[in-house]
């Protein structure tokens, strides 16, 4: 495998490059910071000795603008890619959105606008060369309006949609598109919320996800339960909905 | 746990602001503990990079909340240990420079601040700064043993020791009270680099302090042939301790029963470095809130100069005192090092697991009342019990440690439940 994975300095994108580099396949990180990622690279090196194809590029996903050039540079290094994993993204507090309408366009933007013209980019060159795999973090957030995560959510939802229309459009194609819903995962992104039952390990998420990479699965929830915990609540009536706090 | 703790990859930004860094939280004390409920704790597990490592020196730069686990992990196979390694793998780096951490070759390695390189450090006026013995002496020997009250350690440079093989030679030998231990302690030590044992506090009278006492060094190439070590626990390994600290009975019973499982005196083997320097982090592994069982733990270092009766002595104290768990831990030390505050002097070290409850205070006063006597001190990052006074009585070094604080935190922003307790900080 040859991969971008765009977020891979932190949390769960850390864990899918690191395991991705400890068996072997090439990894190109994509991040904010120039400094950061040198870092991230670095230790990536340092951990896997042997690994010789490592390379990183700074993309920010509120530069769309950086988009094509943050993926020349990949293809530059690992000689065309064929794999791409999103894990970049915003997370705020729905008290804090509402309270912050500037970032309320901002978290909407980045999580949805952005993340889909970067997979539009991703998409074109993918099936250019016939095909490849392109896995994306949503979010169960994203499967049932729900009053803790409104905004955040919602550009989760948007999300899921587009993938899901990309799995079904390009699939002949030799696109492989998996949509990742990580339900509550122990990140830098949660650090101060309470575990809720079932939280997951970022290094548990990034297993489940390149075995569904290999085995070409186009939905997979991790840690795996939460596909039921979403099951029983997409089903709630409205009238419960309203009356919970989750 | 009060407070809020601050979980990120990124700790030069997560520290803007932040009174006290927190790494794995296995020191027993309050000393990762915020002062208030407000306070801005980083927590640095998230933070575990490695930056540098170079083959031929063996020296490593890592971020400060790389834990000792992953390190021997990566590099044993290449190797390389860690050249101290406290009971527990447990820690991160930031933690064991903050505590300047001892291990069974202190009495030929020093503490773990004496194989570091350079700090690189976020200080309580935001500003950013490399220290190391040649540069900001002052600030590098405060933080090493500092308790993360000079400033939040951000990256760690440290030699690691080169070893020649991942297997580690052990002679292990019953002894039948505590004069003959310390007897056996002394012996060991010119010839063995690793020391430790541990003694059953339990029983009283003539058989007090009957124990087991270990010595190790790396085994080497012909010794341990080929064969990787094992990770997981060594079956074969003499300790192999369930989770009887919990009840005084089956404690007793217990050691009775280890004590002569391990029917021949005299035992050498070839033991992987797991189960020989973290016995009971196979326990504390899944028994992970280790204080909230109601245990502390209690650990102090009597001089040399007070000698074997000294140990003796304290030893009858406390199981006189009760309150103790059977398991009490006893190592001797060398030489001081240049850590400001660090904890081992050239003596004896004595760990002690304690049951929390209503008589705790009553016992921790009088066993700091003879350590007072006798010139020792406790370990700072196992207390969250010992009174101001018997502090400031312990350690004629505070005052040098309290100047640094006036020269990089003058206004004391960084603190913990410890500095407050024990410092005087405003809460
Ligand atoms: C089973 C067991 C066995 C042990 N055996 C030994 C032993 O043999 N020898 C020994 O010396 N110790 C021993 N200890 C104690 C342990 O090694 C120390 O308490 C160590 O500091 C814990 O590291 P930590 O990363 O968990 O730090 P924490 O417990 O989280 O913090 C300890 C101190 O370090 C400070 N700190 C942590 N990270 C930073 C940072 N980045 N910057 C500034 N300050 C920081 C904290 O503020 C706090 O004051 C043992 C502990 C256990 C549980
Ligand atoms: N953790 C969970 O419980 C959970 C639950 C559901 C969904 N998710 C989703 O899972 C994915 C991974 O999250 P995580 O938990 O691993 O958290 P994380 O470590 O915080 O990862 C998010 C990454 O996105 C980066 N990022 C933020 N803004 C960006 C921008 N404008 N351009 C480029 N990168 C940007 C962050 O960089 P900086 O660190 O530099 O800001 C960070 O590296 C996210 O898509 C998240 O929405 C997580």
């Amino acid at each position: 495998m040859k991969a971008i994975v765009f977020g891979g300095t932190t949390g769960m994108g850390r864990a899918i490059a690191q395991r991705l580099a400890e068996r072997g396949d090439a990894v190109f990180l994509l991040s904010i910071d120039q400094e950061d990622l040198a870092r991230s690279a670095a230790d990536l090196k340092a951990r896997h000795p042997q690994q010789a194809d490592l390379g990183y590029a700074v993309c920010n996903l509120e530069e769309p603008q950086g988009f094509a050039a943050a993926l020349d540079a990949a293809d530059a290094a690992l000689g065309n890619f064929d794999t791409v994993i999103v894990t970049a993204a915003l997370f705020a507090s729905q008290e804090a959105l509402e309270a912050d309408i500037e970032l309320t366009r901002r978290l909407l933007t980045v999580n949805y606008a952005n993340t889909v013209v970067f997979c539009e980019h991703v998409r074109k060159r993918l099936l250019a060369r016939g095909g490849g795999h392109l896995a994306v973090f949503s979010s169960v957030a994203g499967d049932r309006g729900r009053k803790p995560v409104m905004i955040y959510g919602s550009s989760k939802a948007g999300l899921s949609v587009y993938l899901e229309a990309l799995d079904h459009k390009y699939h002949e194609a030799g696109l492989h598109v998996l949509c990742v819903k990580p339900g509550f995962v122990k990140t830098g992104m949660t650090a101060g919320l309470k575990p809720p039952p079932f939280a997951g390990e970022p290094e548990g998420v990034a297993k489940d996800v390149i075995r569904a990479l290999d085995r070409g699965t186009p939905l997979i929830y991790a840690p795996r339960i939460w596909r039921l915990v979403m099951l029983v609540i997409r089903h709630l009536p409205r009238f419960v909905m309203r009356k919970i706090a989750f | 746990m009060p407070g809020r703790e601050l979980l990120s990859e990124n700790l030069e930004a997560a520290t803007r602001g932040a009174v006290l860094c927190r790494g794995l939280g296995r020191s027993y004390g309050d000393s990762s503990l915020p002062a208030r409920l407000e306070d801005k704790v980083v927590g640095t597990q998230l933070a575990n990079r490695i930056l540098a490592f170079d083959a031929e020196t063996g020296v490593l730069r890592a971020e400060a909340g790389f834990c000792l686990a992953e390190l021997n992990r990566l590099f044993m196979p290449r190797g390389f240990f860690s050249p101290v390694t406290p009971g527990t793998k447990f820690v991160t780096l930031g933690g064991m420079v903050a505590s300047d951490v001892h291990g069974k070759n202190h009495h030929v390695a020093g503490c773990f601040g004496a194989h570091v390189r350079a700090l690189r450090m976020r200080l309580a006026d935001e500003s950013l700064v490399e220290c190391s013995p040649t540069e900001h002496t002052d600030l590098f020997y405060g933080t090493i043993g500092g308790m993360g009250l000079l400033g939040h350690i951000l990256e760690v440079e440290v030699t690691l020791q080169r070893i020649p093989s991942p297997w580690v030679w052990m002679e292990s030998e019953r002894v039948g009270d505590i004069d003959a231990y310390m007897d056996g302690l002394s012996r060991a030590a010119p010839t063995w680099p690793m020391t430790m044992g541990w003694i059953d506090c339990l029983h009283r009278g003539r058989n007090m302090g009957r124990g087991i006492l270990m010595a190790g060094r790396w085994a080497t190439v012909e010794e341990a042939g080929s064969e990787p070590p094992r990770t997981a626990r060594d079956k074969t390994f003499p300790i192999d301790l369930p989770n009887w600290a919990l009840n005084s009975f089956t404690a007793r019973a217990f050691n009775t029963a280890y004590y002569h499982r391990q029917l021949q005196r005299h035992v050498t083997k070839l033991v992987s470095p797991d189960p020989f320097f973290y016995p009971l982090d196979a326990i504390l592994h899944w028994n992970r809130a280790y204080g909230s069982r109601g245990f502390t733990q209690y650990q102090c270092v009597l001089p040399r100069a007070a000698g074997a009766p000294a140990v003796r002595e304290f030893m009858e104290r406390l199981t006189k005192l009760g309150g103790a768990s059977p398991l009490c831990v006893i190592k001797d030390c060398g030489p001081e090092g240049k850590g400001v505050l660090s904890f081992p002097l050239e003596g004896t070290s004595i760990a002690v697991d304690m049951a929390v409850s209503p008589a705790l205070q009553g016992i921790v006063d009088s066993l700091n009342e003879f350590v007072i006597a006798t010139g020792g001190r406790i370990y700072l990052t196992k207390d969250s019990f010992t009174r101001p006074e018997h502090f400031r009585a312990m350690e004629p070094r505070l005052p040098s440690f309290l100047a640094l604080r006036e020269k990089w935190d003058p206004k004391r922003r960084l603190r913990s439940a410890q500095s407050v307790r024990l410092f005087g900080d405003r809460a």
